[in-house]
């Protein structure tokens, strides 16, 4: 299923949840936050949350800044 | 001295709190916060590098649980970006401070205050610990207040210019009307701008380019260190009266004819 991720368009084998592709993509969940299609899915919600064809997914952390 | 600035229940081991940004690497950051002794770091929200996983992250460095981490909305122009950035850092820090940002101009970087004031309001209504990045307008300070702001938090003077406190009477006047902590972001360049926002009885003072972009960031950084803990001394001992003319510290009496 074509996704896109962090503005790039982004395959995914199959259906997946959220954890099972930020595992795919070898982030770890702590100190992520991560929205589709600008909603924020909740850590709590990452193993049940369905990914879905054409959804806008944007993966973020917390980098240096002021 | 036991002068331990408190925020909404929060309590904060040092009145300096300093950013993340501008340095050399990661290990640069962690040596310099730990030279500064500060116990807040602000961090920006950012996308994830999914290119390359194996480069370092800021926090391979720097132990969260040593530090209260605050996230900030840094680059954000509009209202709905800045609560989208807050939203977002709140997920990612599992924390509820907020530095907010809505910067109205890039060569400025000053904050778009009419923005500031409804982001403050809505993210304040959303349980955020708001700390609003504003500019040194006493009355824009007292509105962020009344918004439900956590703290105000004035520049000095712009983002990463070093020209110190550009109007300390307003920072004063903001000090006398605002009934919360005032926090300087911005614009301190050295240890004496730091040292005379402590002295004005701000609260804390926010650096990040001061330390980051010293010759000698270390040492900088506990330059710093030692200017807030001065500027709140010499704060809470209360200066001299200034005067024109001087008055003699020696006695007159004894002196030889």
């Amino acid at each position: 299923m074509q996704i896109k991720l962090n503005g790039e368009d982004f395959v995914i084998e199959g259906g997946a949840t959220v954890a099972q592709l930020l595992h795919a993509l070898d982030i770890q969940p702590q100190r992520v936050a991560l929205e589709v299609n600008m909603y924020i899915v909740k850590r709590a919600d990452y193993q049940t949350y369905e990914i879905k064809e054409g959804d806008t997914i944007e993966v973020v952390n917390l980098v240096g800044g002021g | 001295m036991q002068d331990k600035l408190v925020i909404r229940g929060i309590e904060f081991s040092s009145r300096l709190w300093v950013g993340t940004g501008k340095y050399k690497d990661f290990e640069e950051t962690a040596k310099a916060i730990e030279a500064s002794g500060a116990d807040v770091v602000t961090v920006a929200v950012r996308r994830v590098n999914l290119t390359d996983r194996s480069k370092p992250t800021l926090f391979d460095f720097i132990d969260p649980k040593k530090f209260k981490i605050l996230p900030n909305t840094a680059g954000c122009y509009t209202i709905e970006d800045a609560l989208r950035y807050a939203r977002l850092g709140r997920e990612a820090c599992a924390t509820d401070l907020i530095k907010l940002e809505v910067i109205g101009d890039e060569k400025t970087l000053f904050p778009d205050v009419c923005a500031l004031l409804k982001a403050t309001e809505v993210l304040a209504k959303e349980g955020f610990i708001v700390l609003p990045y504003t500019s040194d307008d006493p009355i824009t300070a007292k509105r962020l207040a009344e918004a439900g702001a956590a703290a105000v938090m004035p520049l000095g003077a712009p983002i990463g210019s070093g020209l110190g406190l550009r109007n300390p009477y307003n920072i004063k006047i903001i000090l006398e009307t605002v009934d919360l902590p005032i926090v300087v972001d911005a614009g301190v360049g050295t240890a004496s701008d730091a040292a005379i926002a402590m002295e004005l009885g701000c609260d804390a003072v926010l650096i990040n380019t001061a330390i980051a972009g010293a010759k000698d960031p270390f040492a900088m950084a506990e330059a710093m260190k030692h200017a807030v803990i001065a500027g709140r001394y010499a704060y809470k001992a209360g200066r001299i009266a200034k005067k024109l003319y001087a008055t003699a510290s020696s006695p007159l009496e004894g002196m030889l004819l």
